[in-house]
């Protein structure tokens, strides 16, 4: 399981960097995305995985007992995808306005704000 | 007294509560902003005060004992830069009164100043890495918004490279934080510092320290990361910009110091030390060469953070007691002449109508006071005694040739000759030429339409900025000191240790 | 595209949404659901009666502006901090109350937080829906 996961992080690191590096700014978010997800279930992995031993304290015992699933990585994730999600949503937004305000989706175009003031090519 | 933490990040946020429930009134917005920041300015000195009389703070949220839950502290070094960012956000404040229109502070422009500002703050006093991942996004998306804030295609355009390099470092940041807490179990600095030196796979955290530093070093723009700054800076309104490029580059530096001297102290992060030793040399040429070749007068101040930060970054590098005093020093320096920089260059382009230096000129002539305001921090900047930007280079260099980096050391002086050299072509362009229009055009008379009110708005942040610059410069000895103390117990983790793991306050 | 039945439906859905969310609120107490998952059935609730009824029907029910309940979430969840400093605890320390009513039980800032993440999670989503629906408008 744990190398299946780590297969798939590996695919969606790959696919996540093809991807902002592309022209169109409709792929450089899905890039954006896909590294997201792509960190969040790393931590899930490297966070070791447990299958069917959440970490409660059973009735009438004093401390929990091996083995059991750590609570933290899914906590952590969870607070990445709620962020991630609102910065998404946002940067959606912003390329949407952008490609109505600029005319197009081609970053190789959007180069104004790098160029010296007076060379307009 | 430790719940004093939690001011500087809970103000903020009452305030910008405060402002959304009446959000109808931009004239209370504009009243509880400049309150706010003074208030939290205040609180700022009562807790740095605290913190030098009676050693670390630290706070833990819920009553969660240290390594489990999270903790806030407040030692030396973030109290200072707290203060910063809150006499920062301060003039900010009061420079907001005069250049902001009432579209944008229709539109939460406010609110959002206090929300980064608290992103800012808790950055600054988060000890637990996890927790500075969702402070550095609070920052991030209330700057995304101040950047777009207007939506003119180049805020946008510039916004489009800032977001996905912010986002693409926030990425690796996660993958960082993942590994790390795979590797080592816990993700509280101080327990870190003390678990990292005894842990085995010691290369998986030469990868988390590499990786923190393209994160850290993404957000302080050093080389070869930076190109999402000169890019975006340049496009909001000048007050904007001033708070990003006072702060923002600098929360960056700040992680980096945190990181590099308290955390990863281990012996294979001397690698990392000396990466970044080399990238310092190529921050500060390529900085200082992108300001020598600009005309914007935003845009050559955007690339001279970039200098300024290979200054920090080169000083942080050597690790040495003196070279750490030294780039607090420089940082707090650097923020303040930085945003005063820009605080002029909005003025002269309510002057004259233009950012442009081949456009305007003969600002001396009608305007020599500003001439003078002008000069503190630019000269300041440049490292011209006995303003502060003297004593924070005379440090750095002395540290630098202390530890025997004597090429760097060349290469610093030669880039502070650049500096000094692109300040003086403002002052030529700006200042000291005709202006080319010919003499009392259109854009003079504006000035005068300004409301007093406005104007004193615009011009009182300037002089406050510039006197702290002088301030800095001739009473260096009492500021040195408490950037040496901040060094000291930078240095000594073992402390920090103590203070947030077995701290009971 | 206005459906006789979904609009019918919508108004019923809408009240038994409502009353789900907040058993879901008061649940997460000991079991899993909370503030995040009430605030989003909530919203999901609204949600529903905006596209049976369109938007205007939908503010109207809603009676309250969304950025109002935004802050007002923020307002409760900071409020939610200051009984732990009356009580002389850590920052943001649980403070129980037990008002030994049946059915209540035990009452505590962390009922208050969730309940400020209820109101801020439901305020942002509905924001969120509302510019995206006036958006289209001329």
């Amino acid at each position: 399981m744990t190398f299946m996961l780590a297969v798939i992080v590996g695919v969606l690191y790959a696919a996540g960097t093809y991807l902002i590096l592309r022209r169109s700014v409709v792929k450089v978010i899905f890039g954006l995305i896909f590294l997201g997800h792509a960190a969040n279930l790393m931590i899930f992995t490297v966070g070791r995985l447990t299958k069917g031993a959440p970490a409660f304290v059973p009735e009438g015992a004093e401390a929990i007992t091996e083995p059991f699933a750590d609570p933290l990585p899914q906590a952590l994730i969870l607070t990445a995808i709620v962020i991630g999600f609102g910065v998404q949503a946002f940067t959606i937004v912003l390329f949407k306005r952008t490609y109505q305000t600029v005319g197009t989706e081609d970053l190789d175009k959007m180069k104004s704000t790098d160029q010296l003031p007076g060379d307009k090519s | 007294m430790s719940w004093i933490i939690m001011l500087p990040i809970l103000l903020p946020l009452c305030t910008a509560v405060i402002m959304i429930f009446f959000r109808r009134s931009t004239a209370l917005h504009r009243i509880l902003n400049a309150a706010g920041t003074a208030l939290m300015l205040g609180v700022s000195l009562v807790m740095l005060g605290s913190v030098q009389t009676g050693g670390i703070l630290s706070l833990r949220i819920g009553g969660w004992e240290a390594p489990f839950g999270i903790s806030l502290v407040a030692d030396m070094l973030s109290s200072v830069m707290v203060v910063a960012t809150a006499f920062i956000g301060f003039t900010t404040a009061l420079y907001s009164l005069g250049t902001i229109d009432r579209e944008r502070e229709h539109y939460f422009y406010h609110p959002l100043l206090q929300l980064l500002l608290m992103g800012i703050n808790g950055a600054f006093l988060t000890g637990d890495i996890f927790n500075l991942y969702v402070w550095f996004e609070v920052m991030l998306i209330s700057s995304f918004v101040l950047l777009v804030l207007g939506g003119r295609p180049e805020q946008l355009e510039g916004a489009i490279k800032y977001v996905t390099l912010n986002l693409l470092s926030s990425s690796i940041f996660l993958a960082a934080v993942g590994i790390l807490y795979g590797t080592a179990g816990t993700l509280n600095m101080a327990d870190l510092a003390a678990r990292i030196p005894l842990l085995g796979h010691r290369e998986l955290l030469s990868v988390v320290g590499v990786l923190f530093m393209i994160t850290f070093g993404i957000k302080a723009a050093i080389f070869p990361l930076f190109f999402w700054l000169p890019a975006s800076y340049h496009t909001p309104p000048v007050a904007v910009s001033a708070i990003f490029a006072g702060l923002l580059t600098k929360v960056g530096v700040y992680a980096i110091m945190r990181f590099f001297t308290t955390v990863f102290i281990h012996e294979e992060a001397a690698f990392i030390h000396q990466v970044l030793l080399f990238l310092s040399a190529f921050t500060m040429v390529v900085g200082v060469m992108g300001a020598v070749a600009q005309y914007d007068m935003r845009k050559l101040l955007s690339f001279h953070i970039i200098s300024q930060i290979g200054y920090m970054i080169f000083a942080l590098a050597i690790q040495s007691p003196l070279a750490i005093a030294g780039a607090l020093f420089y940082i707090i320096h650097n923020i303040v002449a930085k945003t005063n920089l820009f605080y002029v260059s909005g003025l002269i382009q309510r002057l004259k109508g233009s950012y442009d230096l081949r456009e305007i000129g003969g600002v001396y002539r009608f305007y020599p006071m500003l001439g003078l305001l002008f000069l503190v921090p630019a000269l300041g900047l440049a490292g011209i005694p006995p303003l502060s930007g003297f004593w924070a280079k005379f440090i750095v260099i002395k540290a630098g040739i202390d530890s025997e980096h004597y090429l760097l050391v060349g290469i610093a002086l030669c880039v502070s000759m650049l500096t000094l050299y692109s300040m003086i072509k403002i002052w030529n362009e700006a200042f000291w030429k005709d202006d080319p229009r010919g003499e009392g055009s259109v854009e003079d008379e504006g000035y005068l339409l300004i409301p007093s009110m406005k104007k004193v708005m615009m011009v009182l942040p300037i002089v406050i900025l510039g006197s702290v610059t002088i301030v800095f410069g001739f009473w260096f000895e009492p500021f040195f000191e408490l950037a040496d103390k901040a060094a000291v117990e930078l240095l000594d983790s073992g402390a920090y240790i103590e203070a947030v793991m077995g701290g009971r306050s | 595209m206005y459906s006789v039945i979904l609009a019918t439906a919508s108004r019923y859905l809408l009240v038994l949404l409502l009353m789900f969310s907040v058993f879901l609120l008061l649940r997460g107490h000991n079991e899993p659901g909370g503030g995040f998952v009430g605030g989003l059935v909530a919203a999901a609730a609204y949600a529903l009666y905006f596209i049976a009824n369109g938007i205007d029907a939908a503010r109207t029910i809603l009676r309250f502006e969304p950025l109002n309940i935004i802050a007002t979430g923020l307002l409760v969840a900071i409020a939610s901090t200051l009984p732990s400093l009356a009580a002389g605890e850590q920052f943001m320390t649980a403070v129980w109350i037990d008002t030994g009513v049946p059915l209540i039980g035990k009452v505590g800032t962390p009922l208050l937080f969730d309940l400020g993440v209820y109101f801020l999670v439901l305020g942002i989503t509905l924001t969120i829906l509302f510019s995206l629906a006036e958006e289209d408008r001329p």
